[in-house]
């Protein structure tokens, strides 16, 4: 019983950092229409911002986070602009091979800068823990911590796109650029702000993913990115609640593999239920298919 | 108010219009008619600024609107209700009608709101409820809030009874009169060239990607080419 409260909490909490990292992939697929596979290897960045901010400046760690997103949000805008916007009107295959020619990019960038060595992440939030049930249940400070970033986050994206202008904008935009535009929407600057909202997000990921494992290479994001890419489209792309759906209900059935049956197959086993997903329901779970009237 | 000048348009290698010159004026509703495939959305869209003209120009309140991109357009007062509607489908009627008034200060929004309840009853009923719920003639009714809730000195309408049942066709004619009354100058495109005729103070007959014909509303209608190419007789 004990065994299947830690798997189920260290599930929730591995499956809330992929939640966070889909609603990168979600929000600008809504929007953009793409796929930005680099979107893994902003979380990677993130983390190497953190890490250098602690180790070799000395700062706290929470200065090292707002670094960090700071960093990420400037990137994820700064690839928007050079990368993908030339590309605006190209076939989505060349935006798409765009996006995995940049993923590389920031992989080789991050081993030029920090090598290829393996660093030590000190996790932000500390190592403690809480033991519950007389010590049988723990339950990590950076397992909370990673929860409650989650929740946050999704309830603060959730509010700012029904109730803000330039959320609501972000909707309409994600519905019809035409449209859009004719109500006065800037378009382009709708497409580099949800980069620079999915890069933060990517950033806050990266810090939790690490304070996790505490290991960081500079293709540390790549699987969580593909993971959360996975996530995204079994909760329904384009969906926030779906992003969050999916991340959860990803980590827990990783976890659950790694557990009880093997870590060999987690993948195979992630990736086996997102086919009978897409099978059943092509949208996702929570994925939307409103029909149009003509 | 908008004088466009010698335009034209390519979608790739296709000359799709050819020369076409046209304005209207303050206060007027001014018809562009024509079969399908003619060119009038087309026309709409590169006024709008969505689609541009290689040569020519378009000048709207004596503003070249040569570059200015699609969406600094309507800040200069042009309302573009496009063809199909095209209502954001996954929001409410409320958050469609405050997206037309994206460009408007805050407090401009209550009122308009209530203008466009007042003009539309039916979609103050269904505020809270997503547009894709709604019939195409609330649909279309929609469309019609959302470009006036921008104050607009012009609003053009890209065939606003285009799948609508002959007494909402009616019911959007009598809008569209009531909207001109009240001083709003109209350019609308239609298929319906008899009642898109009916209304119009002046119309410009288009035949693919050129202008035919122009004169009063009334004069079209008794012009015995466009009685047989488009009042069926």
């Amino acid at each position: 019983m004990m065994t299947f409260l830690t798997n189920l909490v260290s599930g929730i909490s591995l499956g809330s950092v992929y939640a966070i990292i889909a609603l990168g992939y979600t929000m600008v697929y809504g929007i953009a229409k793409m796929l930005n596979f680099a979107h893994g290897d902003v979380i990677m960045v993130g983390a190497y911002i953190s890490f250098c901010t602690t180790s070799y400046l000395a700062l706290p760690a929470w200065v090292s986070v707002i670094f960090a997103i700071v960093v990420c949000t400037a990137l994820g805008v700064v690839i928007e602009g050079l990368a993908y916007k030339p590309l605006r009107q190209a076939g989505s295959l060349a935006v798409l091979i765009t996006a995995i020619g940049v993923s590389y990019f920031l992989q080789n960038a991050a081993q030029l800068i920090w090598t290829s060595n393996t660093k030590v992440f000190t996790s932000v939030v500390g190592s403690g823990s809480i033991k519950l049930f007389n010590g049988q249940l723990t339950i990590t400070v950076a397992a909370l911590v990673t929860v409650a970033a989650c929740i946050i986050i999704m309830v603060a994206l959730t509010l700012f796109t029904t109730t803000t202008k330039m959320g609501k904008a972000m909707r309409a935009c994600s519905e019809d650029k035409g449209a859009a535009q004719l109500m006065g929407i800037n378009v382009n600057r709708t497409i580099s702000m949800t980069f620079a909202i999915g890069s933060a997000l990517a950033a806050i990921a990266g810090v939790l993913l690490c304070s996790s494992y505490n290991t960081l290479i500079p293709t540390t994001g790549a699987m969580p990115g593909i993971k959360a890419f996975t996530a995204a489209v079994f909760g329904g792309i384009g969906s926030i609640p779906g992003a969050l759906l999916g991340g959860i209900l990803l980590g827990i059935i990783e976890v659950f593999t790694n557990s009880y049956l093997s870590s060999e197959l987690s993948l195979a086993i992630v990736f086996g239920v997102l086919i009978v997903v897409l099978l059943v329901r092509p949208s996702g779970l929570l994925g939307k298919y409103v029909p149009e009237k003509v | 108010m908008l004088k466009v000048n010698d335009i034209n348009v390519y979608y790739g290698a296709i000359h799709a219009i050819k020369g076409v010159s046209f304005e209207v004026n303050d206060g007027e509703i001014v018809t562009l008619i024509g079969a399908n495939g003619a060119g009038k959305s087309t026309i709409l869209n590169t006024v709008c600024g969505l689609l541009r003209s290689r040569t020519g120009s378009i000048e709207f309140l004596d503003k070249n609107l040569g570059s200015i991109p699609a969406h600094k357009i309507v800040e200069l007062g042009m309302a573009h209700v496009p063809e199909g509607r095209r209502v954001f489908l996954q929001m409410t009627v409320e958050e469609n009608l405050e997206m037309g008034a994206y460009t408007q200060p805050r407090s401009t929004i209550d009122p308009n709101l209530e203008r466009v309840y007042d003009q539309f009853p039916r979609l103050k009923e269904r505020r809270k409820q997503i547009a894709g719920t709604l019939s195409g003639g609330e649909q279309q009714m929609l469309a019609m809030g959302r470009g006036l809730m921008s104050n607009p000195k012009l609003l053009m309408l890209d065939e606003p009874s285009m799948g609508l049942a002959p007494i909402l066709v009616e019911q959007i004619f009598d809008i569209i009169k009531r909207l001109h009354e009240r001083g709003t100058t109209i350019l609308l495109v239609e298929q319906n060239a008899r009642m898109a005729l009916s209304v119009a103070d002046r119309g410009y007959v288009l035949e693919t990607g050129k202008i035919v014909a122009t004169g009063t509303g009334g004069e079209l209608l008794r012009d015995e080419a466009v009685k047989r190419a488009y009042l069926g007789g």
